[in-house]
């Protein structure tokens, strides 16, 4: 072999003497404070969190997540009646929208007519951009009164006798009137990323299960579904984050309470409906300490189901190269 | 077997007296008649006017340059254009006399006598075993499930190096491996024909070379159309050769025709069109 000493003609830099310019030295610093600073946020909110909610705290304990007392006049405190709402409104509302968007997912990519896919498309996702203070309103007004007087009467006629359906409610609110309300809200973010995995399921792979002599329904349960799985378990994880923190439309139509009980057409509140519907009124230094500690424990809950989604697409993802490529774009949407 | 060894072989394999002579195509039997097909997107042809027959238990290759409509013309066979929304197609295309592509016959039931292997190896996310099951499943073979995915591997010569992880991923598999899956797949379900669209042009030598010999065994059972950009592996496998080649129109249109279409032999030898000839010695565009 020759030489491997490069020549240095006049006015070509050596290859040695490494170094960094300062476009790239900008950029890079820009870049750095960014992401560190995402980072300091949630620590810093984290902190005020537990500082501010430290008198509630070092008062009840951990104690207060199962405790159902909430009495400003007696000034006692417990979150019990509003994790056990949350959970309810949000599993309800997932149970419900899960299916729903995946069909529309299904019948936008696969079944409907060419003509119809884009329109309806701009539809669904024209129902995530109304904003959740006008779904609160439309639920007073339209969607409660409806349920009320339809709806439940018929619900519990049929089904009362299973707990979740008693005996209807008599006003507009009801935790019934929020799960629908959540219903609506995550229903056009599940299915638009429920869409989008579904058209990124190669085209090789659908004709391959059709030529098989498959139908189509067959297709879509043997190489649609199994692809697209892992997104699938992370979106739903994600439209049930979006639910749990949902508190506008919440507030405006779960009707307040802190029984804990299973009738669906009660009263009620969840964690992020009591924080806003209580937060201005509270008079007392403990109740504010408390409902900033309901808002440290939404804080961890949602954490949770964040690093939940993350997990399960990990695990779908593994030895799976498209799941995980779709599962990333899930992940950025959200 | 290094990989210069096959390519060694591969040639010599071209006048192999292997290949026995064809009888007169009178006694041949039809699979396919073809008539007068054109096919079209968006109203533009991508074929036209091609008729030919497609004879039995015969491996029938369609050579031609890129563009000339090969894959349009199989993947007209099994009613699979019908999943492009501007796929449009005039004559006909009788399969054992009945019309395929009449408005009462189901594609589906159509697939199921007309199997098809694709350029790319396209197996399912699923398990080594779920991936020949699933057909077989749906199209209800379900008695001796474990008997039959293992005839599939075997006859697809892929069972000696699978046996030992049927349940592993299907796509932890090489790519020859794959497409070999891919061929065990289609005629687990015991299909008639079986349609090949390019199914070697990602894979190399070695792994070409077995899904050749595949199809060399398999014939009896099957019959099989296979496309190919590669003049020597048509030479190879086929009995039957039809050349496509593109025809110019007067606005700067582009349309597949059928060219020439007889036993390999002749088709390589004494070609009777000087467009064949010109594309088989390679002196084409």
């Amino acid at each position: 072999m020759a030489s491997i000493d490069t020549p240095v003609r006049p006015g070509r830099r050596s290859f040695t003497g490494r170094r960094l310019r300062p476009a790239d030295a900008l950029l890079q610093g820009v870049a750095a404070i960014a992401a560190t600073s995402a980072a300091v946020l949630v620590g810093l909110i984290a902190y005020k969190l537990v500082r501010d909610a430290w008198p509630a705290i070092s008062r009840y304990g951990i104690a207060f997540v199962a405790h159902d007392i909430w009495d400003p006049v007696a000034n006692h405190y417990g979150a019990a009646s509003f994790l056990f709402g949350t959970v309810l409104t949000s599993v309800f509302a997932l149970a419900i929208a899960g299916p729903l968007a995946i069909a529309i997912a299904l019948y936008l990519t696969e079944l409907a007519p060419r003509a119809l896919r884009g329109p309806v498309t701009a539809l669904v996702e024209t129902l995530a951009a109304i904003p959740s203070v006008v779904i609160g309103l439309w639920g007073i007004l339209v969607l409660g009164p409806f349920l009320a007087h339809h709806v439940e009467p018929w619900l519990h006629s049929a089904l009362g006798f299973i707990p979740l359906f008693g005996s209807p409610s008599t006003g507009p609110q009801s935790i019934f009137t929020a799960i629908v309300v959540l219903t609506i809200m995550i229903l056009p973010i599940v299915a638009s990323i429920c869409r989008e995995l579904f058209l990124s399921v190669p085209r090789e792979l659908k004709e391959g299960a059709l030529a098989l002599g498959t139908t189509r329904w067959e297709m879509i349960r043997a190489v649609v579904f199994p692809y697209a799985r892992g997104g699938i378990a992370a979106a739903l994880i994600l439209g049930f984050g979006r639910a749990i923190g949902e508190a506008i439309a919440v507030t405006q139509v779960v009707g307040g309470g802190t029984i804990i009980q299973a009738n669906l057409f009660s009263g009620g509140d969840t964690l992020a409906s009591k924080i806003a519907a209580s937060y201005q009124g509270a008079d007392s230094n403990i109740q504010v300490a408390a409902l900033i500690y309901l808002g440290l424990i939404l804080l961890v809950f949602s954490l949770v189901v964040n690093l939940l989604a993350q997990w399960v697409v990990r695990q779908f993802g593994r030895g799976q190269g498209a799941v995980s490529r779709a599962s990333a774009r899930v992940g950025a949407t959200a | 077997m290094s990989t210069t060894e096959s390519v060694t072989i591969a040639p010599m394999r071209i006048d192999a007296p292997q290949r026995q002579t064809l009888p007169p195509r009178e006694r041949l039997e039809q699979v396919f008649d073809i008539d007068e097909l054109t096919a079209r997107y968006g109203g533009r042809p991508a074929i036209k006017s091609v008729s030919l027959d497609i004879y039995k238990n015969l491996v029938t290759a369609i050579i031609g340059p890129s563009g000339c409509g090969k894959s349009t013309f199989v993947r007209c066979l099994n009613r699979m254009n019908d999943l492009i929304p501007s796929f449009s197609m005039e004559g006909s295309i009788r399969y054992h006399g009945q019309d395929i592509c009449a408005d009462d016959i189901d594609p589906v039931a159509v697939r199921r006598r007309i199997g098809m292997v694709f350029q790319r190896p396209n197996p399912f996310p699923k398990s080594i075993y779920d991936n020949i099951a699933f057909g077989l499943k749906v199209n209800g073979m379900k008695d001796n499930l474990d008997g039959r995915v293992e005839a599939a591997l075997t006859k697809a010569a892929l069972w000696d190096e699978v046996k030992d992880r049927l349940k592993e991923s299907a796509l932890g598999l090489s790519g020859g491996q794959q497409q070999r899956l891919c061929i065990a797949r289609a005629i687990a379900v015991e299909p008639d024909v079986v349609l090949l669209d390019e199914p070697a042009s990602s894979l190399d030598p070695i792994a070409t070379a077995s899904i050749e010999d595949l199809m060399h065994d398999l014939k009896q059972d099957y019959t099989f159309v296979i496309v190919t950009h590669n003049m020597q592996q048509a030479a190879r496998v086929a009995d039957m050769t039809a050349f496509f080649s593109i025809s110019r129109g007067a606005e700067g249109q582009r349309w597949g025709e059928l060219v020439e279409y007889d036993a390999t032999e002749k088709i390589f030898t004494q070609p009777g069109d000087k467009r064949t000839e010109d594309y088989v010695t390679g002196r084409f565009g």
